[in-house]
């Protein structure tokens, strides 16, 4: 045996005798060890602050549990989209506060993207003076707190506007004053669920038939398909069939517009200073990181691919739709998600400005009642269901557009 | 095609490719849209930076009292000047401001002399430990002749800066055990890694102010209070562990699986081969990521004064509830919103720098 095999036998002996002799040397058993050691540490954590709590709780004659929810709240709530007042329950109110969340962070979520994919676009526009912009709003608004601009905002609104008499009307019907924004709406009527039933159906059947086309991959059969299902038919069966069932219910033209009465509007729907600064506050913000998101997914796709799809003769927009966006989506997706978490998340801050929004409805609450380990962890609690359930939705729209 | 293109190109002049004229064609009036587009952008410069210039600088009042401010139409940083203490330092005594002023200053050297590669050396980590205990002294006194000054009168940038910085320091040891933990082989560990890492990162961080500020007491023994600055610091940690815990884990992500088994065939033990072998590339790899979740960190301690405590933002808001100056919002938000814009703009521009440096360096 020469000197090179015995080096390899030494290399390949399991343990050093020493190390193997003792049970510290298993792997498996001090990583059992570690665990128990580890469990034990954490459970005598929770046992002994539950214990204080429970002590706490005796002196204070404060009872546990969520019997308070059914209790009447006894606060006003500005805003609400089912009917409520002061003498509603708790509950009620937690619903009224989780569904103005929801209003706000559904709404911020739309525009945000809207205004970041525009302003991230811009951001790589050939036009110097528009690139210049984007980047001048990215860098001012992203280096900024967003609770400074949301008190910054709210004071614009509500000290700097006019009031309801001196309103501005950047549109005619459109009001702006420091008691929110007024806008018209059409005065409620049966044919505008039905058109908007009728929008929700058209989508999705022009979705199915537009995927089905796009599913066969083969030329023939996807030129048969494009025959008698285009992409102008789709576009037609959106926004026709809303019309043609418009017209159908009597095409009423009713539309509620705001107007003065007494110190101020009635009619049309109002957004109020709160609503319209954390609205305003949240898409500024997000809308700055979305752009930098869209861009960089944008610059990372190969600028070969742009270039092949240009000689294959394709237009400008079919190449940004068929070639640049469907591979910059697989880039964007992932972060996007963390801010749209984000938005969310921050449409907590609701609370400094004074929006009815669910922290600061359980907020009240937990004042109130002093149930604070209840409201903490409902707050909790809605954050977390709400943030698991959007995190689904796009890995599973992540998990669809990656490449197969 | 009627005509030769010989002919069609010496019937037009020759479009300027270079000069001004050049770059404005190139850059701003390449075809019809974009020309349209810079007409309507200078339109809106035209008619908003005039006037806010105007108001910001022309017609703005520099001293005087809050009569000469409202005769007049432009910015009063008047008030500035008479809230500049107030805002900066908070409530802090008045005949010992130039402690909380030493601390921003100090604050100020160690970022700066820490933004310098070549001192990233091992005594790095004791200065910084060393100067936010002298911070410490410092602010709170009651040894070498310092009076005693309570942190509930403590407010604005010291507060600020302090609870960013004590934030991340005290978060950083804590998130690597995190990430760590998050890639164990030993269930318990991993699982309660991840729900730890989770539950934070999914959960906005006002309700983490809100459990420490009204949740936290009623889970410690009676008699122990924890005043709520401290409490704060104590959300803060949390919510700073999870979110380095992550970048953390895309450092340790990066790293070949070859170091560890290279690690592992060397017979290096668990820790040796953390400490040694994976943790000092991983760490290198996200210093640039950890500079931008700083930066984070240091816009979301302004949430702070929603359970009550005076940093920079609250210090702005309460000047601005002097009757006597009412309503100079404008003035006051700006001038804070100045100083969080020049140090997060500082820390982004430096981080951009920085992976461009690593980068390079890393290429040679």
């Amino acid at each position: 045996m020469n000197a090179r095999q015995q080096g390899v036998v030494r290399l390949f002996r399991p343990w050093p005798l020493g190390l193997a002799a003792s049970w510290w040397g298993d792997p498996r058993l001090r990583g059992v060890l570690i665990q128990v050691l580890l469990g034990a540490a954490v459970l005598w954590l929770v046992g002994w602050l539950a214990g204080n709590a429970i002590d706490n709780l005796a002196r204070g004659s404060i009872t546990t549990g969520f019997g308070f929810l059914s209790r009447p709240a006894n606060f006003e709530i500005g805003e609400c989209l089912v009917p409520c007042s002061a003498a509603d329950s708790y509950a009620r109110a937690f619903l009224v506060g989780l569904l103005n969340t929801l209003k706000v962070g559904v709404a911020g979520l739309v525009l945000a993207t809207v205004l970041g994919t525009v302003i991230g676009v811009a951001r790589l526009s050939g036009n110097w003076l528009a690139a210049r912009l984007a980047a001048v709003y990215i860098e001012a608004v992203r280096n900024v707190p967003l609770l400074l601009q949301l008190f910054l905002w709210y004071a614009v609104i509500t000290e700097s506007l006019p009031g309801p008499r001196q309103a501005l009307a950047p549109l005619p019907g459109v009001f702006l004053s420091n008691r929110g924004l007024m806008l018209p709406v059409p005065a409620s009527d049966p044919a505008w669920l039905a058109a908007g039933v009728a929008l929700v159906a058209a989508l999705v059947v022009a979705v199915v038939l537009t995927r089905y086309r796009t599913r066969r991959g083969e030329p023939a059969a996807g030129r048969r398909f494009r025959l008698w299902f285009p992409a102008p038919a789709a576009v037609g069966l959106v926004f026709g069939l809303p019309v043609v069932v418009w017209l159908a219910f009597g095409a009423p033209t009713a539309i509620n517009v705001p107007h003065l009465a007494g110190f101020n509007f009635r009619g049309g729907v109002t957004l109020s200073p709160e609503l319209l600064t954390l609205l305003l506050g949240l898409v500024i913000y997000t809308a700055a990181f979305i752009a930098e998101i869209v861009r960089s997914g944008i610059l990372a796709v190969d600028r070969g691919q742009t270039e092949a799809a240009r000689a294959l003769g394709l237009s400008p927009g079919l190449i940004l739709r068929l070639v640049v966006l469907p591979q910059a989506l697989r880039l964007i997706v992932p972060p996007l998600t963390s801010q749209y978490l984000n938005l969310l998340k921050n449409s907590s801050l609701a609370v400094a400005i004074g929006y009815p929004d669910v922290v600061s409805v359980l907020d009240t609450t937990i004042n109130q009642t002093g149930q604070a380990i209840e409201g903490v962890t409902m707050i909790m609690g809605v954050f977390l269901v709400i943030s698991l359930s959007l995190s689904a939705l796009m890995n599973w729209y992540n998990a669809r557009i990656r490449l197969r | 095609m009627t005509s030769s293109p010989v002919h069609s190109l010496q019937d037009r002049p020759p479009v300027p490719g270079v000069g001004p004229l050049g770059w404005l064609r190139a850059n701003l009036f390449n075809g019809w849209g974009n020309a349209l587009l810079t007409l309507a952008i200078l339109w809106g410069l035209v008619s908003v930076v005039p006037p806010l210039l105007r108001w910001g600088v022309f017609d703005s009042v520099v001293t005087g009292d809050a009569a000469a401010c409202r005769a007049g139409d432009g910015a009063c940083w008047a008030f500035i000047h008479e809230k500049l203490l107030f805002i900066l330092f908070g409530t802090y005594p008045h005949d010992q401001l130039w402690r909380p002023g030493l601390v921003v200053l100090l604050f100020i050297g160690l970022f700066t002399a820490s933004c310098d590669r070549r001192l990233w050396r091992r005594w790095l980590a004791p200065l910084w430990l060393a100067g936010i205990v002298a911070m410490g002294v410092l602010m709170w006194g009651g040894v070498f002749g310092l009076s005693a000054v309570e942190d509930g009168l403590w407010g604005g940038l010291p507060l600020t800066l302090g609870l960013a910085t004590v934030g991340l320091v005290v978060a950083f040891p804590l998130s690597i055990l995190l990430a760590l933990g998050r890639r164990s082989t030993l269930p318990l560990v991993r699982g309660l890694s991840v729900a730890w890492i989770e539950l934070i990162r999914g959960v906005p961080l006002i309700s983490l102010l809100f459990m420490a500020s009204v949740m936290l007491p009623l889970f410690l023994p009676a008699g122990v209070t924890v005043d709520k600055l401290l409490r704060a610091q104590v959300a803060f940690i949390l919510f700073a562990s999870a979110y380095l815990a992550e970048v953390v884990r895309g450092g340790l992500q990066a790293i070949a699986k070859g170091q560890e088994e290279a690690a592992d065939a060397l017979g290096l033990g668990y820790w040796q081969k953390m400490g040694r072998i994976i943790l000092p590339q991983a760490l290198a790899l996200v210093i640039p990521p950890l500079v931008n979740t700083f930066i984070g960190f240091f816009k979301d301690t302004s949430l702070v004064l929603v359970i009550g405590l005076f940093d920079l933002l609250r210090t702005a808001k309460t000047s601005l509830s002097d009757p006597l100056w009412h309503g100079f919002y404008r003035e006051a938000y700006l001038f804070i919103a100045l100083i969080y814009f020049a140090f997060c703009f500082f820390f982004s521009r430096y981080s951009r720098w920085l992976e461009a440096d690593l980068n390079r360096s890393r290429n040679h």
